[in-house]
């Protein structure tokens, strides 16, 4: 049984977060988000053209995401750079997440590229890059629905955790791991994956709890949007 | 793009630069973070001039040593200039200018001035020897990349700790350090630019692109040149490279100071 969490924190009781909005100057819209000690980093550029014209949709604009770990990111060996099978997923799934929240109908032809890297990684790094990107694409200026904000949920033994660190990821046993993203706002699913069992009454408890995780994680991400737009008084 | 170059060249003439700076002045303040990847990497470092921002960390690896130096381990670096920090980089393949970064700024400045003592590496002769592996990252391009890379290549080096390895099963735990990697020496890169006839440090991005000849120096507290690396498409006068090499040395004691 996991009766408690191997840092000691209870079972829906998230890292401790910080987001900064602006950090990459040449960018069009950029943030930093940084939950226990994943840090996630992440750039928007565009609408810009979009090369080669193939590539082009002359109904509405791309939206293009790239996630990297960086080499010294991961918690072992070096990891090679230049995209990984794992990589180039997440970095699908992302664009997936975020594109809910975009009106692309107003960009025919061209492309909006959004970067994501992760500098220090302790699991959970999709959310926090998901996350980030959505600061991100407001920083930019770009009108959306809503925001995006991603958790991963665990179930070890049974146990529903929120917010999953690596010692958890790497449970002896084995867990169910589940990342997802909320236009929190809308209370609506923008991502969610699942890898471990699970059944019908554990996923509705759990994706509860990840919205309500969620609308926390929205309001640090307000927080940090504002305080780069404030106006001195 | 030449409009803006004339512009350059005629404030560098009537002795101004774009933001008021002197010629041999350096953005202020420069910034060293060390540990931002503390959890993940063996040593880690950001470096911040300006805006421009570049991030550095380190691997180790246990591999065999060279067979023409059996008793050394080895140093590799690599430079990733990603288009996260700038319109102008691009997605794929490493472009040129990061590889003559990755070689010029960090392979040789390092390497060449003996800046870690390569037989400390050595684990087992012929056999068993560390490779430590440094990868360089531009978060944001505001000009000057290559000495912030040069600087944040070193001040994560000067952080960095070797895993736990364990002889009898070959392995290595990442997740507890011995003792710290030693630097014997620092060695420095500074890029001098030339514009018009003036010589110039630390420039913007449009000081970057109006000048048609640079030079990379790395000098160590010795006062010795241990890399250099010519770049840009006009030539230098040996003079200048004279010249050059007395600013980079001058230079280099100064961002010394700061790791």
């Amino acid at each position: 049984m996991y009766k408690k969490r191997f840092d000691g924190r209870k079972f829906d009781e998230m890292r401790p977060m910080e987001a900064k909005v602006g950090v990459v100057k040449r960018a069009d819209g950029s943030a930093m988000f940084r939950i226990g000690k994943t840090i996630a980093i992440a750039a928007v550029y565009g609408p810009r053209e979009l090369h080669p014209k193939f590539l082009q949709n002359p109904e509405e604009g791309v939206l293009r995401c790239n996630y990297n770990m960086m080499a010294f990111s991961g918690s072992g060996e070096r990891i090679k750079p230049g995209p990984s099978r794992r990589s180039k997923e997440i970095s699908h799934i992302t664009e997936k997440a975020l594109l809910p929240v975009l009106n692309l109908k107003e960009f025919p032809g061209t492309v909006i590229d959004v970067f994501i890297e992760l500098i220090q990684t302790d699991a959970g790094t999709r959310c926090a890059g998901i996350t980030a990107a959505a600061m991100a694409l407001a920083d930019a200026g770009f009108i959306m629905k809503d925001l995006v904000s991603a958790i991963s949920i665990g179930i070890i033994d049974n146990q529903i955790v929120i917010d999953v660190d690596k010692e958890e990821e790497d449970y002896e046993d084995g867990m169910c791991d589940m990342p997802m993203a909320f236009m929190p706002k809308a209370g609506e699913v923008t991502l969610l994956q699942c890898d471990g069992f699970t059944n019908k009454e554990q996923l509705k408890k759990a994706l509860e709890m990840g919205k309500e995780a969620c609308r926390k994680i929205y309001e640090i991400q307000k927080t940090a949007l504002k305080n780069k737009y404030k106006v001195e008084e | 793009m030449s409009l803006i170059k004339n512009h350059i060249i005629g404030l560098v003439n009537a002795g101004k630069r774009e933001d008021g700076r002197g010629y041999l002045e350096y953005r202020k303040p420069i910034k060293i973070e060390y540990g931002i990847s503390a959890k993940s990497a063996e040593g880690s470092a950001r470096v911040c001039i300006g805006d421009t921002e570049v991030i550095a960390g380190i691997k180790m690896e246990i591999g065999t040593p060279y067979p023409d130096t059996p008793d050394q381990g080895s140093l590799q670096a690599n430079v990733e200039l990603l288009p996260l920090s700038s319109p102008e980089f691009e997605s794929g393949p490493p472009s040129i200018e990061s590889i003559e970064l990755s070689r010029s700024v960090v392979d040789r400045g390092i390497r060449e001035s003996r800046a870690v003592d390569l037989k400390k590496l050595c684990i087992k002769e012929g056999e068993k020897s560390w490779i430590i592996l440094i990868d360089v990252y531009s978060v944001n391009d505001n000009g000057n990349l290559s000495d912030a890379i040069g600087l944040v290549a070193l001040a994560a080096l000067k952080d960095a700790k070797f895993p736990k390895y364990d002889k009898k099963t070959d392995k290595i735990d990442f997740k507890e350090h011995t003792e710290q990697v030693k630097l014997k020496k620092i060695p420095i890169p500074i890029t001098v630019f030339k514009i018009g006839s003036k010589y110039l440090i630390d420039p913007t991005i449009n000081e970057e692109k109006a000048s048609d000849s640079r030079l990379m120096i790395t000098t160590t507290e010795d006062g010795e040149i241990c890399a250099m690396q010519k770049g840009g498409n006009s030539q230098l006068s040996v003079e200048d490279v004279e010249k050059m090499v007395e600013i980079a040395i001058e230079k280099g004691k100064e961002l010394r100071k700061l790791l």
